[in-house]
């Protein structure tokens, strides 16, 4: 906020307009800090919950909200990264589920040692997030309709790969199902996969706020022109974004197998909508250039807690479905809102 | 006019063809020490054609552009831009989201000393943020007191003086700028001029293309009039009327001379 000067100086004619009104007032504190208002819907939920339900608020339950969430916020944290290109990821559950097919696979009827079954998962959720970049920097197409027809690809070979069944994490080395493994905390259950996902928030938020890369992210998505004449080879800010999601969507594959003690191609299709979901509850704009991982950690919390939330209180599971709809349109509204400042 | 000496940039026989469509003909540019130099032209004169191949963004069929009398080719706004020559572009000028700082270092940003910037990465905020206030004081936008404002937070003509300062901050030879006060009210339009003064008092030669013929003749010293894809003429504001540049832009009246 610019402070009122009285005396008219050489630039007096760039004052910043002073806003009086509450409505505007809040506006401005959160567009400022976007975080703001999903971090109060979380608590909010999370007191409302509590009141209804005393077992809510136990370590047991919250510790499986946490690994509950933990998959959809590893996928919603590449999810991020694209959206604030201004793009969008629909092969978000094709490629982890995919990638964990492939893992089971190379462990299990390649018979590859549990490490190296890992990483060639992680290359090749790597390289399905690369052939994304490519189809959407070189043939210069929608990310939509390239992640559309990806997410449609991706989800055949893994019928094919996998022969629709599904490898049980008892067939398969122990680093597989590592990620599902808990410490204990006093009575909360912390497993190495949640472990995992929070120093992928922590290393993606000082990667987007204090490094050029991040810097990159932001302006090729707010005004991609804008920031090709900077200097920015857009190209390649766009490239790196979709290959780091894929790496990020064969992590969240692992951390999938340990969750599910399982490799299973049926699951996953709800991933794409619930992994976009928490990007928009947190806050991120669908229009690119604005949000955080923040906000999308805080968004997939969101999820998991309603879900929960609304379980305990016994609403059926068709009725969640309705809430979390409710939500993601009361926060996509609020994004319009906010983003009215400028004008 | 000082012909005497070297301009600073300048352009010989440009010509650009588009298919069976000319944009520009054997047409030709100088740019002096410490002047601002006005493009006019109407729509389709092929100024902004012109304008594309100093800066780097249109490679011309034939034609030599000269730096400080050296022959240069440019391939791309980047190596325009590296051989000194910044651009400030009609609408494109800035991005929204990030703040002021971050706007002024877009593509050039700066990392830290030692570890944590060359394997960590990390950007050296505190530094960029002091100098980009620097910078902004300098052209005298003192005013936008904090920094780490969001660009989109700011009028259009505090957006406008964000990139003129970037182009200012770090155009080490020529400052081009592309219609700064098309989409501004009066008020914020004389700012800008007043910023474009500053630039050049600076010892920065501008070159700035504008429809707005009050503008032009209020800042500029000498004014280039583009027509049919050929420089027609260049006036002073002192010499001509805007009633006679218009006539010569449209080709109502004959150019006065042919070309200093």
């Amino acid at each position: 906020m610019s402070t009122a000067t009285t005396e008219p100086g050489p630039g007096a004619d760039f004052e910043v307009a002073r806003h009086d009104s509450l409505g505007l007032r809040i506006q401005h504190v959160l567009h400022g800090n976007p975080v703001l208002g999903p971090l109060a819907v979380l608590l909010a939920a999370i007191v409302a919950f509590s009141l209804f339900n005393s077992r809510f608020f136990s370590a047991a339950n919250l510790s499986l909200v946490l690994a509950q969430v933990t998959v959809i916020a590893v996928l919603a944290l590449g999810q991020t990264l694209i959206i604030l290109t201004a793009g969008i990821d629909l092969s978000v559950g094709a490629i982890a589920v995919f990638s964990s097919i492939l893992m089971a696979t190379f462990c299990t009827r390649a018979g590859l040692p549990g490490v190296l079954a890992l990483l060639l998962g992680f290359a090749c959720g790597t390289a399905m997030g690369a052939l994304n970049g490519v189809l959407v920097t070189r043939l210069n197409l929608p990310p939509f309709i390239v992640t559309l027809g990806t997410l449609t690809i991706f989800f055949s070979l893994n019928s094919v790969v996998s022969g629709s069944e599904t490898t049980r994490g008892s067939d398969m080395p122990s680093i597989m199902t590592w990620t599902g493994t808990t410490i204990p905390i006093g009575t909360f259950r912390l497993t190495y996969g949640s472990i995992i996902m929070l120093a992928l928030f922590a290393f993606f938020f000082y990667a987007l706020g204090r490094t050029a890369w991040g810097k990159h992210v932001y302006a090729t998505g707010d005004d991609i022109e804008a920031a090709r004449l900077a200097g920015i080879r857009t190209d390649r800010v766009l490239f790196s974004v979709y290959t780091v999601a894929g790496l990020l969507y064969a992590i969240g594959a692992w951390i999938l197998i340990g969750r599910l003690a399982s490799a299973s191609p049926n699951v996953g299709l709800e991933y794409n909508l619930d992994s976009i979901t928490a990007v928009v509850l947190g806050g991120t704009s669908l229009f690119g250039g604005r949000g955080g991982v923040l906000g999308t950690l805080i968004g997939a919390l969101i999820v998991g807690v309603f879900r929960n939330g609304l379980q305990l209180a016994g609403v059926e599971v068709v009725w969640q479905g309705f809430a979390i709809g409710l939500l993601v349109l009361v926060a996509v509204s609020l994004d319009q809102w906010i983003r009215k400042v400028k004008s | 006019m000082t012909v005497t000496t070297t301009p600073v940039l300048a352009a010989r026989g440009i010509t650009k063809r588009y298919g069976r469509v000319t944009a520009i003909e054997n047409s030709d540019l100088e740019l002096y020490p410490g002047e601002i130099l006005a493009v006019i032209g109407d729509n389709g004169a092929g100024k902004s054609s012109l304008i594309k191949a100093l800066s780097g963004a249109l490679i011309p069929d034939r034609g030599e552009i000269y730096l400080d009398g050296e022959r240069v080719h440019f391939r791309n706004p980047m190596d325009a831009r590296a051989a000194g020559i910044e651009t400030v572009y009609q609408t494109l000028a800035v991005a929204p989201g990030l703040d002021i700082a971050d706007n002024l270092f877009l593509g050039r940003e700066e990392r830290k000393k030692g570890v944590l910037g060359s394997v960590f990465r990390m950007l050296d905020r505190g530094h960029m943020r002091s100098e980009a206030k620097r910078h902004m004081s300098e052209l005298g936008v003192a005013t936008l007191q904090n920094i780490g404002q969001a660009v989109e937070s700011l009028s259009g003509g505090q957006r406008q003086a964000v990139a003129v300062a970037r182009s200012a901050a770090f155009g080490s030879k020529v400052v081009i700028l592309d219609e700064p006060t098309a989409a501004l009210g009066v008020k914020e339009g004389n700012r800008v001029l007043q910023l474009i003064r500053d630039v050049r008092n600076r010892g920065l030669p501008v070159i700035l293309i504008s429809h707005n013929m009050p503008h032009v003749f209020e800042v500029a010293d000498r004014i280039h009039i583009q027509r049919l894809g050929r420089r027609a003429t260049v006036i002073t504001p002192t010499s001509h009327s805007m009633s006679d540049a218009v006539a010569i832009m449209t080709g109502a009246a004959p150019p006065p001379d042919p070309v200093a």
